[in-house]
């Protein structure tokens, strides 16, 4: 017993937790007491010192820092023998793991569970807006509802899904044995599970979860109860963990490619993930910033958002924009990655201009830095600034153009595989398109004017977010399946799946434009009966998009049980993930390979994209191939 | 026809352009027009409807036509699509023309803007807003009152008159949103925001809270009364007379009392009384409550359901936070109002 408590695991975390909340009663009562501030132990103080101390504590016990710890102290170190790399079976996915490969499976199915958890919140609100009036949750709960629903599907669902995928394929793309710094990638994913389940146990603080929206806007969330807390410090760790692993990222991409991997040679889903990356490193600390102002309004009394004392309202939207635009794209980026890669392996085609679309990606994100305050048009800032706002807002459509055009163009005259991940990647290709029409019309002042915070809103993020991000992020777990699992999924539910999430995705979130025009307000608990009728079918297709998910729940799990062995290169990719086994062996590569050509030469004759020592070349291989031999 | 894929996509594009547009433009999609801007806003959307279809269908045209054209079919699995790597001068064109039609779409929207925020020839009215969670109230100066400065929880507005509100929020920020008028702008706190509108419809619409301010904030709600400008001044005249004369009978003043519970102050956006037929939860259910709460108070009836108009925090059914009541009813109710709220709170609790 004493050994399992010494050891780094699940054992010493819970104590080291218990620790840290003694340690935050402790320190408040130190504090309160010379301050002669009674009682001297105050529940909500201790909560909120307890909600930054405990999750740090647990990570320690956990062995988090063991290493970095060790080598502080000036012990010896144990050298990294790799005896943690690879999982052996399902208990290892519950240990720090330094495997880039692990960690990418642990991020995905971590946000996945968040996923569903976030889709029952948004059948609970859509059972009570099904008709008028007040029928399953009073307006507290409704509030918390929508505010946690929207806070689990951006920060612990669609952008730490997209690092778990990257955290995967990205290292095995460039032809790299790892990330560059595999104890910090095994940071990051642990902070992820400690900032969803501060959001869920939000709903057992007195007075209710945090009900100020996923934007917390000051000063509601200044003066809200307690939850508000769980939200402002959970975010801090989203964030922590967002940022380590976009560091992460950009000093693989820079520093481990393989020999003669330019960077105009790298795969479209590696320059996504660079561009998203440097997105996260510059904005996510400004919606850290916001937090901790509001923490410390709330917990200390600081003014900066309370007007009768000096303190700026409208400071806290434009700081908090400044992330939380960019945030649109950071949860975009990656998706247009993986498209590109299904496009071009689907389609039997190079991408049509590859070059810019890698431009288009990086004036993404210089541009997406100069739109915030288009989300403040009604503010009451000042006036002018909403046109230069709108200008930019408009015109970063034209780079987002230019990626559509390509990909149709990509399409044109290629051979079409169309299974799975081919017809998410078509309906990304269309619902994404309708998201950024109703974008480009939300520019224009003064139509936004009048649907600013209406359904039209609701329409427009849903399109982007479930029709652009979600879609794509099927198509990718649907794509890489059978590099991370090593077997194949069952198709035909794939495409069941596909058919019902795609049909009944439009006639949930479709409507919304109508009633949002009509003047539906959003993040209401009740509204008039004249939009009775279309939240009822709303509803009931709300329903039916959610039972979906089933449908892939059980084609994964079932599949990844008992699927066919997968082959290494079931799609004939050319790219570097596909010329090792599936799933690949513990370091990647058994030699490195040397890549001698562009990524998607599909109809080249000959051509290869890289070329592994003994000669052996990188060429796709024709589905049905027999799988190689697998390293366990 | 046969091997010329882009004329027959071309077609079919021509096709669905005309019948998307039509669709688009045939939806009623906006609430009535009631304001001079009304229109312009709707126009800018016809506009964009036009422009945006084109762009749809040329997308869903080339999606379709490829999965139609281009899939793979049997004995094809391993043949590659031909190695297009680009083209110059279509990527130009893709480029240049999005960025042409976004920047004139762009200007148009900056003329509507310029035009609806524009400060109207005539003379323009005044009408200071005050929100608070949750609920609005309206304070029309004696430029408008023609007399003294004047509160009230009703807004009514004269037709063709132009209108500048002026609008202050304290404590959460919330938002001022007439559909019918198309204008939204912020109430923020320690800041007046202000916003045009030049009402041109008689009728009633809603006005909403379009900003999440708290528990209430789907019942904080109001309605904006267009009247010819003869009701108008009527209306002002009534609000300035003092109250109904103490010989009118107590069912007179009671009935009174309801409609202003049911509509002008708004108690039912947050309080559940039976006999009203009201329904919300953020304050208690004054049908229940109010005669236990008047016994705890040590109080009679009238005079307790007086004091928790006027002072709400004075006393506090149990479970209820202090402060979410407006402070103010006694300021923003004309004497008449309140009498009539006492009168039949007093009645319908007394049985």
């Amino acid at each position: 017993m004493v050994a399992k408590v010494r050891a780094p695991g699940f054992y010493r975390a819970g104590l080291m937790a218990a620790l840290g909340v003694a340690f935050a009663a402790g320190l408040v009562a130190l504090v309160r007491s010379t301050s002669e501030l009674h009682p001297v132990f105050k529940g909500a103080a201790v909560t909120q010192v307890a909600l930054i101390a405990a999750p740090l504590f647990f990570l320690v016990g956990l062995g988090a820092f063991d290493y970095w710890f060790y080598w502080a102290s000036g012990r010896p170190t144990r050298p990294e023998d790799h005896s943690g790399h690879g999982a052996r079976s399902w208990r290892d996915y519950f240990r720090v793991n330094t495997d880039h490969k692990v960690i990418g499976i642990q991020y995905t199915v971590t946000s996945f569970f968040f996923l569903l958890v976030g889709g029952l919140m948004a059948m609970l609100m859509r059972a009570e807006l099904a008709q008028p009036g007040s029928q399953f949750v009073d307006a507290n709960t409704f509030n918390g509802l929508f505010s946690v629903h929207a806070s689990l599907l951006i920060f612990l669902f669609i952008i730490p899904v997209f690092a778990g995928l990257a955290n995967f394929v990205l290292p095995l793309m460039i032809g790299a044995p790892d990330m560059a710094f595999p104890r910090l990638n095994a940071l990051s994913y642990w902070l992820l599970p400690i900032a969803g389940l501060m959001m869920l146990a939000s709903f057992f603080a007195p007075g209710g979860s945090f009900a100020s929206g996923w934007t917390a806007y000051a000063p509601l969330s200044d003066t809200a109860p307690l939850g508000q807390s769980f939200f402002t410090i959970a975010v801090q760790f989203a964030g922590a963990s967002s940022i380590a692993t976009a560091l992460n990222f950009l000093v693989t991409i820079i520093t481990m490619r393989a020999p003669g991997m330019s960077f105009f040679r790298m795969p479209l889903l590696v320059w996504a993930n660079f561009a998203t990356s440097l997105l996260v490193v510059i904005a996510t600390p400004f919606i850290a910033a916001s937090q901790f102002f509001v923490l410390l309004d709330r917990g200390l009394g600081f003014n900066f958002f309370n007007a009768g004392h000096g303190g700026d309202v409208l400071m806290y939207q434009h700081v908090f924009w400044f992330y939380s635009h960019p945030a649109v794209y950071i949860m975009m980026l990656p998706g247009f990655g993986i498209i590109s890669e299904i496009l071009a392996v689907k389609s039997r085609k190079p991408i049509f201009g590859y070059r810019m679309m890698a431009f288009s990606l990086l004036a993404i994100v210089v541009l997406g830095f100069t739109v915030w305050a288009h989300h403040m048009f009604t503010s009451g800032m000042q006036a002018w600034i909403r046109i230069p706002m709108m200008i930019t807002t408009a015109i970063i459509a034209v780079p987002t153009g230019i990626k559509i055009f390509s990909w149709l163009a990509t399409l044109w005259k290629g051979v079409l595989r169309l299974d799975t991940p081919m017809l998410f990647a078509l309906g990304f290709l269309t619902m994404f398109t309708l998201g950024g029409i109703s974008g480009v019309m939300l520019s224009m002042i003064p139509f936004d004017i009048h649907v600013s915070d209406t359904y039209f809103i609701v329409a427009h993020i849903h399109y982007v977010l479930f029709g652009g991000s979600l879609f794509t992020i099927f198509a990718g777990v649907y794509y890489w399946f059978p590099k991370m699992t090593g077997r194949m999924f069952d198709e035909r539910l794939g495409r069941i799946h596909f058919w019902l999430t795609f049909i009944f995705f439009n006639l949930t979130f479709a409507p919304m434009h109508v009633i949002g025009i009509d003047g539906m307000p959003r993040r209401v608990a009740d509204y008039t009966s004249n939009y009775a009728d279309w939240n009822l079918i709303i509803s009931l297709a709300s329903f039916v998009l959610g039972l979906s998910t089933l449908v892939f729940l059980y084609n994964i799990v079932s599949s990844w049980r008992t699927g066919v062995r997968a082959p290494a290169n079931p799609w004939r990719g050319l790219t570097l993930e596909w010329q090792v086994s599936s799933p690949p062996p513990i370091f990647n590569f058994d030699s490195l390979p040397t890549v001698v050509g562009g990524p998607y030469e599909y109809g080249v004759p000959g051509a290869v994209h890289g070329v592994f020592k003994g000669g052996a070349e990188v060429r796709p291989t024709p589905a049905g191939t027999v799988a190689q031999p697998s390293t366990q | 026809m046969r091997n010329r894929p882009l004329v027959q996509a071309g077609l079919v594009a021509v096709v669905a352009t005309a019948l998307g547009i039509a669709l688009g433009l045939g939806i009623r999609w906006f609430p009535e027009q009631a304001s001079t801007q009304a229109h312009r806003v709707d126009t800018l959307y016809d506009v964009l409807i036009v422009a945006s279809v084109p762009m749809f269908v040329l997308v869903v045209t080339v999606v379709l036509f490829s999965v139609w054209k281009f899939r793979m079919r049997p004995g094809e699995e391993t043949k590659d699509g031909p190695p297009i790597h680009g083209n110059t001068r279509l990527e130009v064109l893709w480029t240049a023309f999005p960025a042409v039609l976004l920047i004139s779409l762009c200007s148009y929207a900056y003329v509507v803007l310029t035009d609806v925020e524009r400060k109207p020839a005539g003379r323009e009215m005044y009408i200071n807003v005050t929100s608070q969670q949750f609920a609005w109230s309206f304070e029309y100066p004696a430029a408008a009152t023609g007399g003294q400065p004047m509160q009230s929880t009703e807004l009514y507005l004269p037709k063709d008159q132009p209108v500048q509100f002026k609008i202050q929020s304290k404590d959460v920020i919330h938002a001022f949103f007439v559909p019918a008028f198309r204008v939204q702008i912020d109430a923020v706190p320690g800041q007046t925001t202000t916003v045009r509108a030049t009402p041109s419809r008689i009728g009633d619409y809603p006005l909403i809270c379009a900003e999440l301010c708290g528990l209430g904030h789907s019942t904080m709600r109001s309605t904006v009364h267009v009247v010819t400008p003869a009701a108008f001044t009527r209306w002002l005249k009534s609000r300035q007379a003092p109250g109904l004369s103490p010989s009118a009978g107590p069912g007179a003043l009671a009935a009174a009392g309801k409609t202003v519970f049911t509509g002008g102050a708004g108690c039912g956006g947050c309080h559940t009384l039976a006999d009203a037929g009201t329904s919300a939860s953020v304050g208690p259910d004054l049908g229940k409550t109010l005669g236990a709460d008047a016994k705890r108070r040590g109080k009679p009836l009238d005079a307790f359901i007086r004091e928790s108009i006027t002072a709400p925090n004075a006393f506090l059914a149990p479970g209820y936070p202090s402060g979410v009541m407006p402070q103010n009813f006694g300021s923003t109710l004309s004497k008449a109002q309140v009498d009539g709220l006492v009168a039949y709170l007093t009645k319908v609790t007394a049985k």
